[in-house]
C-alpha cells in the first residue's frame, strides 16, 4: 500500500513539477528511422556543452504533423526528417526559421530545394526496384532496364510495390512514374502493370519481408520497391558473411525517385545559437560519414567518405526521376486518389 | 535498522486503520467513487479529443465525395466487425466452457498462452501468419510438395478471411477470460435443479446457464466488437490495400494526406458509432442484472470422465493448440533457425539451428545511440505494464463498484466509460499533442504519459471485467454481514473480495497485456529514453537484412515468453483474503 501511495505521489509530483533548469538542452524532433552513433553525438555535446535530446515522433508524416500542431508551443528546437515529398507542405505551415548555414557552401545546389533555407538538405536516398539476383540467373531472365520493361509478359506477377497512400517508398515510386510518363499517361502504365500481375501491399515491411524472394522472409516476388541502399544492408546484416549482395537495384534512367531529407530550425526556439550549431554539425563531415551505416542513406556533403559496403554494393542512378516539390504538394492527394482508383478498385 | 522497521510498521498499521475507517465511507459515497475515474477519463480522453475535433472541424469537409467515402468505409468497418465478433464468440465460448468446467494437464499454461496473441504487435503477427499461411508459407509449401502443385493453393493473406482469422486469433482471449470467469463462479445447483426437474443438458444450458451468463456475454461481445471496429494493424498488414476501416482511413488522411478535417470527420463518425453501441450495450445489460450466490470454483471444476466430455476437452484443447499455439510457434522457431539454401532458390529451404540472433541482440555493433539492450527493453516493458495494472485497477475498482449498483447517474455515465476503446487512436494521439504541449500540462515530455495512455485503453477492460462480478454479489449477503456486526470494510473483505478476486486477476491480466502490446495512441507518444520491446522489434524490422529479421523474431519471442510468464504469475497469485469458500 505504501508503494502505491508513493507511486501516486510521484505521479502527482511529475504532473505538477516544472522541468528543472540544468545545463543547456537542445531537443531535436526526428522521425522514427533516425539513428546516430553514440560517440558522434557525444562529440557534439562535449564541444558545445549541451545535452541533446532526440524526440522520435513516428513516421515522417506523423513527425511533421506533430511539429505543425504544436507550433505555438514547440516541443523541439530542431526538426529533422522532412523529405522532398512533404517539403512544400512543411514550408506552407510556416514552422521554420531561415538559417543560412556556412556549411551549405559545400553542398551541391541540386539538393538545396528551399531558396530561403528554412529547410536544409542532410541526406538522400533513392527509392528503386530491388531484384533477387539469383532468381534472374536461375530463370535465365534479363533484368528489366526501364519502367516500360515491367509490362512485358515474362515479368507477370514478379513485382511487389507499396501502397502510396500508406507507405513513403510506395509514394516515391508513384512519383517516379509520374515524372517519367507524365500526366495522365502514368495511369495507363499503372493499369497495364496491374494487368501484368502487380502485387500491392500496404507497407515496406510486408513487401520486403513477406513478399520479396531475396529477403529472409523468402516471398514469391523477385522484385520489390525498396531503397538503393538495401543491397549493402543485406550484406552488412547478413546471417552468414556474404561475399556479394544477394540483391541489386534497377537503376535505369528515371526508374528511381530520389528522396532528400531536410533539417530545419523550429520557430520559437529559445536555443537559436545551439540549434544553428546542430544544423552545421548535421551537414558537417563527422555526422555525414556516420549516417550511411546508421540510417542507410547517402550524405549530401561530397566530402563525406562512404563506407566500403556502400561503395561496393549500392548503385546510384545516373538519372533519378525528379519532380518539383511544389508540384508534389499541389497534386499529391489527387495522384494518390487516381492511383487508388486505377490499381485497387 | 530494527527500530526503523518498527517505526515503519506502526505507521503502516496506523495507515491501515485510517483506511479502514475512511474507505467504507468513501465507497458508500458515489461522488468519491467517480472522482478518480471520471477525472482521469475527462483529462486524458474527453479533453484532448474535443480539442482535436474542434481544431480540425471544418464545414467544407462535408462534400458529397467525402460523405460517400466515409459511409462506404463505415459500412465495411461495421461488416467486418460484426462477422469477426460472431466468429470470436463461436470459437471463444466452447473454450471458455472448457476452462471453466474441466481440469486437465497443462491447463494453466494453455490458458496463459491463449492470452499471448492479444499483446503481440501486429507486425509480428503478420510475420507469423505469412510464415504459416503466406504464399511461401509452410502450409502452401507443404501442399505444393505433396500434390506437386506449381502455384500456392491457399491464398489467405490479403483477403477478408485473413482479417477475420486474425481478429479471432487476437480476441478470443477476451471471451475466454470474461465469460470464463463468470461461468466458473456460477452456482452449479441451478443447473442441477433444472436437470432434476427433467430438463436435458441442452435445455438446462439454454434456459438456465446461458441467461445467467448474459451480462458477461454482452460485456465480452462489446469489448471484442469495439476492438474489431477500431482495428488498424490487422487491416493494414493482413488485409492489405484492398480494405480500409475508419481507423485506417483516418490514419491515411491525417498522417499521409495531412487532411485533418476529413480525418476529424471520420473519427467523429467512429466515435458516434461507438457511443451508439455503448448505449445499446448498457441498456441491454441493465435488463439482465443477475445476482446469484457465487460458488467456489472447485464445485464447478472436474476432470473429464464420460467419453463425451473427454472428446470435448481434447477436441477443443487440440483446436486451441492448432489455432493459437502453432502460429505463435512460428516466431520462436524462426528466431533460432538459419536459412541455409542459396537465396533465390525457390524450394527446398534447409534450416540450420543458430543462437546468433539472440547473442547479437546483446551487441551494439554500430555504436548506435538508439541501441536497445534487450534486458532494458524488457524491464521498461514490464515497468510500464506494472504501472498500467496499478493505475487501471485503482481507477477501475471504484467505477465498477458504482456501475454494479447503478443509479440514475450511472446509467448516463456507463456508456461514456466504454468510449475510450472506440476512439480513433490516431486522432486521440494528435489530441494529446495539442493538449499536453505546454505548461501546466506539458506532459508530452514526461515518460508517465505512456502508462497513462495504456491505462486509458485498459480501463474499459478492467471495468467490464469487474462489473459483472461485482453486480453478482447478492446484497443480502452484505446485509447479513452488516447485521452480524461487521464493519463495512470487513463486510467487503469477507463477502465481496472472495467473489471478485478472480475477476480482479482477469482484469489485471488485461491491463498487463494491453500495456505490453502497446495499443492505441502510444505510437505517437513513444519516448526514446525508455524503449520497450515492441519499439525494439519495429526498429529491427524497418531495415533490410537477415540479421535484422532474425533479431526481430528473437525479440518477439522474448516478448512472448515474458507475457506468458507474467500472465502465469498473475493468475497464480493467491491474494490475501482470496480463499475459496
Amino acid at each position: 500500500m505504501k508503494r502505491i501511495v508513493f507511486l501516486l505521489l510521484s505521479v502527482a509530483f511529475t504532473l505538477s513539477a516544472c522541468v528543472p533548469k540544468g545545463p543547456a538542452e537542445l531537443t531535436v524532433m526526428t522521425h522514427d528511422s533516425f539513428a546516430i552513433s553514440e560517440e558522434v553525438v557525444q562529440a557534439f555535446e562535449q564541444a558545445n556543452n549541451v545535452k541533446v535530446t532526440f524526440l522520435a515522433s513516428g513516421d515522417t508524416g506523423a513527425a511533421l504533423n506533430k511539429a505543425i500542431l504544436t507550433k505555438d508551443a514547440p516541443l523541439a528546437d530542431v526538426l529533422y526528417g522532412v523529405d522532398n515529398t512533404f517539403l512544400s507542405r512543411a514550408l506552407e505551415a510556416e514552422i521554420f526559421e531561415p538559417y543560412q548555414s556556412p556549411a551549405l557552401a559545400n553542398i551541391p545546389a541540386a539538393f538545396q530545394l528551399d531558396p530561403e533555407n528554412r529547410l536544409l538538405p542532410v541526406d538522400y536516398g533513392d527509392v528503386c526496384i530491388n531484384y533477387d539476383k539469383a532468381y534472374f540467373v536461375e530463370n535465365d531472365l534479363p533484368v528489366p532496364a526501364a519502367l516500360e520493361d515491367l509490362l512485358m509478359p515474362e515479368y507477370n506477377g514478379l513485382l511487389v510495390v507499396e501502397n502510396p497512400a500508406t507507405s513513403s517508398p510506395g509514394l516515391a515510386f508513384l512519383l517516379a512514374t509520374v515524372a517519367h510518363f507524365g500526366e495522365p499517361d502514368y495511369l495507363d502504365f499503372w493499369a497495364a502493370l496491374r494487368d501484368n500481375g502487380l502485387v500491392v501491399v500496404n507497407d515496406w515491411e510486408t513487401a520486403y519481408y513477406a513478399n520479396f524472394s531475396a529477403s529472409s522472409g523468402r516471398g514469391p516476388q523477385p522484385m520489390v520497391v525498396s531503397y538503393g541502399s538495401s543491397p549493402p544492408a543485406e550484406v552488412i546484416f547478413a546471417e552468414t558473411p556474404l561475399d556479394d549482395a544477394p540483391t541489386a537495384s534497377i537503376v535505369g534512367p528515371e526508374t528511381c525517385f530520389r528522396q532528400i531529407e531536410f533539417v530545419g530550425i523550429l520557430k520559437g526556439t529559445q536555443q537559436r545559437a545551439l540549434a544553428e550549431k546542430f544544423v552545421d554539425f548535421m551537414l558537417g563531415q563527422q555526422f555525414q560519414e556516420d549516417m550511411p551505416m546508421q540510417m542507410f542513406v547517402f550524405p549530401v556533403n561530397p566530402d563525406a567518405a562512404l563506407p566500403e559496403a556502400f561503395v561496393k554494393y549500392a548503385q546510384t542512378p545516373g538519372q533519378p526521376a525528379q519532380l518539383d516539390p511544389a508540384d508534389i504538394a499541389a497534386n499529391r492527394e489527387q495522384w494518390i486518389a487516381a492511383w487508388t482508383e486505377t490499381v485497387l478498385r | 535498522m530494527a527500530l526503523r522497521i518498527n517505526h515503519g510498521d506502526t505507521k503502516t498499521r496506523r495507515f491501515i486503520y485510517f483506511l479502514r475507517d475512511i474507505v467504507p465511507s468513501w465507497l458508500s459515497s458515489r461522488f468519491f467513487l467517480w472522482l478518480f475515474p471520471l477525472g482521469f477519463i475527462g483529462l486524458f480522453f474527453f479533453y484532448p479529443l474535443s480539442r482535436i475535433l474542434t481544431y480540425s472541424f471544418d464545414l467544407s469537409v462535408l462534400t458529397p465525395e467525402n460523405l460517400r467515402l466515409t459511409s462506404s468505409v463505415l459500412l465495411f468497418t461495421l461488416y467486418q466487425a460484426f462477422l469477426s465478433t460472431l466468429l470470436t464468440l463461436i470459437v471463444g465460448l466452447p473454450a471458455a466452457y472448457l476452462f471453466a468446467r474441466f481440469d486437465f494437464p497443462g491447463k494453466a499454461l494453455l490458458r496463459a498462452l491463449t492470452a499471448v496473441p492479444f499483446m503481440l504487435p501486429t507486425v509480428v503477427v503478420a510475420a507469423g501468419f505469412n510464415a504459416l499461411l503466406g504464399p511461401r508459407g509452410w502450409l502452401n509449401l507443404g501442399l505444393m510438395n505433396v500434390f506437386g502443385l506449381e502455384v500456392p493453393p491457399v491464398q489467405v493473406v490479403g483477403t477478408l478471411g485473413a482479417i477475420l482469422l486474425a481478429h479471432v486469433f487476437y480476441n478470443t482471449t477476451i471471451v475466454i477470460r470474461v465469460v470464463g470467469s463468470a461461468l466458473l463462479q456460477l452456482d452449479p445447483r441451478l443447473e442441477a435443479a433444472a436437470r432434476t426437474l427433467g430438463a436435458d443438458s441442452r435445455r438446462a444450458w439454454w434456459h438456465v446457464t446461458l441467461p445467467l451468463l448474459r451480462p458477461s456475454l454482452l460485456a465480452a461481445g462489446i469489448l471484442v466488437f469495439l476492438f474489431d471496429f477500431t482495428s488498424f494493424g490487422v487491416i493494414l498488414l493482413l488485409g492489405g490495400p484492398g480494405f480500409a476501416t475508419l481507423e485506417v482511413e483516418t490514419y491515411i488522411q491525417a498522417l499521409q494526406m495531412l487532411n485533418l478535417p476529413l480525418a476529424g470527420l471520420l473519427s467523429a463518425m467512429q466515435l458516434l458509432c461507438t457511443l451508439v453501441f455503448s448505449v445499446l450495450y448498457t441498456r441491454m445489460v441493465a435488463k439482465t442484472r443477475v445476482q446469484v450466490s457465487p460458488r467456489a470454483a472447485q464445485y464447478n471444476l472436474r476432470r473429464a470422465r464420460l467419453w463425451r466430455e473427454k472428446v470435448f476437452v481434447y477436441g477443443i484443447g487440440l483446436l486451441l493448440v492448432v489455432f493459437f499455439i502453432l502460429p505463435m510457434l512460428a516466431l520462436p522457431l524462426r528466431s533460432i533457425s538459419r536459412l541455409e539454401a542459396a537465396r533465390g532458390q525457390r524450394t527446398d529451404v534447409q534450416y540450420g539451428l543458430t543462437t546468433d540472433y539472440y547473442s547479437e541482440l546483446f551487441v551494439n555493433r554500430r555504436g548506435s545511440l538508439f541501441y536497445v539492450p534487450p534486458i532494458r527493453a524488457a524491464l521498461n516493458s514490464l515497468g510500464y505494464a506494472g504501472l498500467t495494472v496499478i493505475f487501471s485497477l485503482l481507477m477501475g475498482f471504484p467505477a465498477a463498484s458504482a456501475l454494479a449498483r447503478p443509479g440514475k447517474l450511472e446509467r448516463w455515465l456507463d456508456p461514456l466509460l466504454i468510449l475510450p476503446l472506440g476512439a480513433s487512436a490516431v486522432t486521440l494521439g494528435l489530441g494529446f499533442i495539442i493538449s499536453f504541449n505546454r505548461p501546466p500540462l506539458r506532459l508530452l515530455a514526461s515518460p508517465w504519459l505512456i502508462p497513462l495512455a495504456h491505462t486509458m485503453v485498459a480501463l474499459p477492460f478492467v471495468i467490464r471485467t469487474l462489473q459483472p462480478a461485482l453486480a453478482s454479489i447478492p446484497e443480502r449477503l452484505q446485509d447479513a454481514a452488516s447485521s452480524l456486526g461487521a464493519s463495512p470494510f470487513r463486510a467487503w473483505l469477507t463477502v465481496d473480495w472472495p467473489i471478485i478476486w478472480r475477476a480482479s486477476l482477469a482484469a489485471a491480466t488485461f491491463a498487463f497485456t494491453v500495456s505490453l502490446g502497446e495499443f492505441g495512441a502510444t505510437a505517437l507518444l513513444t519516448r526514446p529514453e525508455y524503449p520497450t520491446i515492441p519499439i525494439a522489434i519495429y526498429r529491427f524490422l524497418s531495415q533490410p537484412g537477415g540479421l535484422n529479421y532474425g533479431q526481430a523474431m528473437a525479440m518477439a519471442s522474448m516478448l512472448m515468453v515474458l507475457a506468458t510468464v507474467g500472465i502465469l504469475l498473475i493468475e497464480r497469485l493467491r491474494l490475501p483474503g482470496a480463499r475459496e469458500f
